[in-house]
């Protein structure tokens, strides 16, 4: 039989928490604060009562907070010491997504920016 | 689940003589690893979506087409399977057959709403001609949220065998360990929904 002791130095899987934040309660601490979230994001895009112009920036604070609480209560991930590698995947792995995310939209917003409008181009072999 | 009295043991131990960490902490961190090199795939998705999401050749817009009541009824489905499939894999560390199979087939059947949900919603726009090869940013959208689909229909296939090998083998440690694999994949798709339904549903303009 494989042995089953934890030790910090060893760490251990993400999802079980030696400590005891895998039980039932995590998971329905987990829904309570996902469904509130959730609730919110569907609300601040259809209400007129949130400055339209703030309502994409509002979006995104509320997935990232409902993330956190997936990666936090149903995942299982902390920044505990015997997590360490678990965490550092995960902070590499948030890294490499923003790289290719706003690295691809900035650049193709400068090649649109740099690009020859289709009028332009028109008008210049006329 | 851990022995108390060997962890404390071989936690006083020096760093260099601990040994090899256990297969469930192994296999953990590498299926850990691989779910991120998912979401990156995911990433460069999202990337592309971002990009060509206002190319959309003179066809339909995403106001147009999205239907909010459609979308939050499929997030609350993906929700709800995710914690039933956290009770599942409570169940599994307990080794409670019964349990497990009443919120591992709960999980089943959400998830199977949801493909069902999406499939719907695909066949409604190809009908009205707002498929994949109508413009760009349907090409986009098609790719990332097809992609997503694909993954649930991939982790439904993957729930199934599990429960076949739970039958069969029960609850065997290698058998744990896949079940808890399968746990974690399911919680990460919902996390890559969750920018799904901010990004091109609700941001949809």
């Amino acid at each position: 039989m494989e042995s089953q002791s934890q030790s910090p130095a060893q760490g251990h899987e993400p999802g079980v928490d030696p400590g005891g934040s895998h039980n039932a309660r995590s998971y329905i601490v987990g829904l309570a604060f996902a469904l509130i979230l959730t609730g919110a994001s569907f609300w601040a895009a259809s209400t007129s009562f949130v400055y339209a112009p703030a309502v994409p920036v509002l979006l995104g604070v509320l997935a990232i907070a409902q993330m956190g609480i997936h990666v936090a209560f149903f995942l299982h991930i902390s920044s505990a010491p015997d997590q360490a590698n678990n965490f550092l995947a995960l902070i590499f792995g948030i890294f490499v997504t923003c790289l290719v995310v706003f690295g691809s939209m900035a650049i193709m917003a400068n090649l649109n920016h740099a690009m020859v409008s289709m009028d332009q181009l028109m008008q210049m072999q006329r | 689940m851990s022995a108390v009295g060997e962890s404390v043991q071989i936690g006083s131990l020096p760093l260099s003589q601990q040994g090899p960490a256990p297969t469930r902490v192994v296999a953990g961190f590498g299926f850990w690893l691989f779910l991120l090199s998912d979401i990156i795939l995911f990433a460069a998705l999202f990337a592309t979506y971002a990009v060509l999401s206002d190319a959309s050749a003179g066809g339909p817009i995403g106001t147009e087409l999205f239907d909010k009541r459609h979308v939050f009824l499929e997030t609350l489905c993906l929700l709800a399977s995710s914690v039933t499939c956290g009770f599942g894999n409570l169940a599994v560390l307990r080794t409670d057959k019964r349990a497990m199979y009443r919120w591992m087939l709960a999980t089943f059947v959400l998830g199977a709403i949801f493909l069902a949900m999406e499939a719907s919603e695909f066949a409604d726009m190809v009908s009205a001609g707002a498929g994949p090869s109508r413009s760009a940013f349907l090409s986009a959208f098609f790719a990332l949220v097809g992609t997503h689909g694909l993954h649930v229909s991939l982790g439904l296939a993957w729930l199934l065998i599990m429960l076949l090998q739970v039958a069969t083998l029960g609850f065997a440690p290698m058998v744990a360990r896949r079940f808890f694999c399968f746990g974690l994949f399911w919680h990460a798709l919902d996390i890559v929904w969750i920018g799904v339904f901010t990004i091109v549903y609700l941001g949809a303009h």
